[in-house]
């Protein structure tokens, strides 16, 4: 099978990004209705920050990637939170590191979360992802990136597009390598 | 090769030899939502074709982030969940019953289960010894219909505790202190178990306040062993049945040993706007605050309840700060009126929420206003959490936090006591 390969533009904001942050509690109300909770994606700390991805988007160069530093998505379990990032028109994370459960979250989404030395990307990179190899290709700066794996069961949810059409196809988990 | 708890549990709970850094598949004795997280669990479950649930005795919604209901839509969401309560025949706690994991730990969790909640507290029901932990809405949702989910085995950290609290400090000030030290992120991934000649003498409540707090230090569950305190605790709670001892093997491997001597602790508060932002309240007082607020899965026990009342008795809050207090469930509510603590918090100037989260998510019941200063005994002080990113959060306990709302600014509560 062919591995799974991503392009396009950086969007990197900091460390400690919390679900909090990325999608406040005072938002829960419009928990039942996601493109209106999408709006107000990391409003309080990156405001700018959903123009700037549809702006990469209608720009065609790509997906747009998610750059950030140590510690992303930490905080409340909300699963809205990967939701109303890939909702923006995110296509990949890339992170020092993330925590744990929004990184699960993220991946029963579908949405790819690679864990890499983000210091050596910077805001509007070009970027290649081997999603299926682990691999980052900075094509601003020629530097390439290895990412730490993942367990093979999140890999295969993450092949299938995310936890639920995982278990629509396999009906249970299926434990592999 | 000794086992950690961690390691244990989840042998147990897989049929299978579980070492760090495996994957496997356990059993799931337990699986929740709360209100906020069970509408995306509900409308998952749907989409992924399940009709029934693998355990309904064992499956349980909680009505307790937005209770009652402040808006249109959430009464909605609640409507949602009730009518799923009904189809499915699982278990469902109404508003003002309390916090979801309270009612967990005075309800259901036992000794090496095996519990996961949609809510990333879930982790207090660890100082039972139960490997309890916070997941996503899909996560619980397959949990909900297969009752099994999948596992990577956590690497433990030993955090051994020795020595005795002085006056004035309390575990509170203890975990604030450990995650200001290991950092946020300190133990992302692994399980952070806890050990130590002085758990002989930390109660339950206590251990809950302590276990709760582990997500933010990054950590998968906070465990306790079960051991003396354990079984009384289920006794207690009609659940004697189901005590069994539980420790860690000799010569388990822990990935690190982190030794903290209770006798050198003092006040601690965690500053805006993380948690692990750690000062010693010596350092920090002074700073004028609006808002008191004492509750939440983490201090909202009748001990905590009964360390308030015996620093505002016959006080008064200052005129300028409000002091919110939200009992973690009935309860704690009937057991804190009958002790006489409510009579003196409401004679000190409390205002009483009902049981349940309360002020703690920024949704309702204390949503602080522009430029605001909030001393909370909750876990959490990110930017925006109690509903507005122009106000201020400082994390404490609930003696800091009783201090403080005397003083109308942070104290160290060994100035009133
Ligand atoms: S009290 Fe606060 S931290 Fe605890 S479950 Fe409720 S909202 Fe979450």
């Amino acid at each position: 099978m062919s591995d799974l390969v991503l392009k396009g533009r950086a969007v990197k904001l900091g460390d400690n990004i919390s679900t909090d942050d990325i999608i406040s509690g005072r938002f829960a109300h419009l928990r039942s209705n996601l493109p209106e909770l999408a709006k107000h994606v990391l409003e309080d700390t990156a405001p700018e920050f959903a123009s700037r991805v549809r702006a990469l988007s209608a720009a065609g160069a790509g997906i747009a990637i998610f750059v950030a530093g140590k510690n992303l998505g930490l905080g409340s379990s909300r699963e809205h939170a990967p939701v109303v990032i890939k909702m923006s028109g995110i296509g990949a994370i890339l992170a020092k590191s993330a925590a744990r459960i929004f990184f699960r979250n993220a991946i029963n989404q579908g949405l790819p979360v690679l864990l890499c030395d983000t210091d050596k990307i910077g805001d509007g990179d070009k970027l290649e992802i081997n999603v299926t190899g682990g691999k980052i290709s900075n094509l601003m700066s020629g530097v390439t990136l290895s990412c730490s794996k993942m367990p093979p069961i999140m890999s295969a949810i993450l092949k299938e597009g995310g936890l639920i059409p995982y278990i629509q196809k396999h009906k249970d988990f299926v434990i592999t390598g | 090769m000794g086992k950690t708890l961690a390691e244990k549990i989840l042998s147990l709970k897989s049929h299978s030899e579980a070492r760090a850094g495996d994957v496997v598949i356990a059993d799931v004795d337990l699986a929740f939502v709360q209100d906020t997280t069970g509408p995306l669990t509900i409308r998952q479950f749907k989409e992924s074709g399940f009709k029934a649930l693998a355990k309904p005795q064992q499956a349980i919604i909680f009505l307790d982030h937005a209770a009652p209901s402040p808006a249109r839509q959430i009464s909605n969401d609640h409507i949602l969940l009730r009518r799923f309560a009904e189809e499915t025949g699982c278990r469902i706690y109404e508003v003002g019953e309390g916090i979801c994991h309270e009612l967990v730990v005075e309800n259901f969790a036992n000794p090496g289960d095996v519990i996961i909640g949609a809510d990333s507290h879930t982790v207090t029901a660890g100082a039972l010894g139960a490997l309890a932990t916070g997941m996503g809405s899909s996560d619980v949702a397959v949990a909900l219909a297969l009752g099994k989910t999948w596992f990577r085995v956590p690497e433990s950290l030993l955090i051994e505790l020795s020595g005795v609290l002085p006056r004035g400090v309390y575990v509170k000030d203890l975990i604030l202190y450990l995650i200001g030290q290991i950092g946020a992120d300190g133990a992302t991934y692994k399980a952070l178990e806890f050990g130590g000649k002085a758990l002989a003498q930390i109660t339950m409540s206590q251990r809950l306040t302590i276990a709760n707090m582990a997500v933010e230090a990054g950590a998968k569950v906070g465990l306790f062993p079960s051991d003396r305190i354990t079984r009384d605790f289920l006794k207690e709670h009609g659940r004697g049945d189901k005590y069994k001892p539980l420790s860690p093997d000799g010569g388990a491997n822990y990935e690190r040993v982190i030794p903290v001597n209770l006798d050198q602790l003092e006040p601690m508060l965690s500053l805006p706007h993380a948690v692990d932002s750690v000062r010693p309240a010596a350092q920090v007082k002074g700073v004028k605050i609006q808002q008191a607020f004492i509750g939440t899965c983490t201090n909202g026990r009748v001990e905590d309840l009964a360390v308030a009342a015996e620093i505002l008795k016959g006080k008064k809050r200052h005129p300028g700060t409000r002091l919110l207090i939200a009992p973690a469930s009935r309860q704690v509510l009937i057991q804190a009126m009958d002790e006489g603590y409510v009579r003196a918090l409401i004679e000190a100037g409390a205002a009483i929420l009902p049981p349940g989260c309360a002020a703690c998510l920024g949704l309702h019941q204390g949503v602080l206003g522009d430029g605001e200063v909030c001393v909370s005994t909750a876990n959490r002080n990110f930017k925006g959490r109690m509903g507005n990113p122009e106000s201020m959060i400082y994390l404490a306990s609930p003696a800091t936090a009783a201090a403080s709302a005397i003083k109308g600014e942070i104290t160290d509560p060994r100035e009133v006591m």
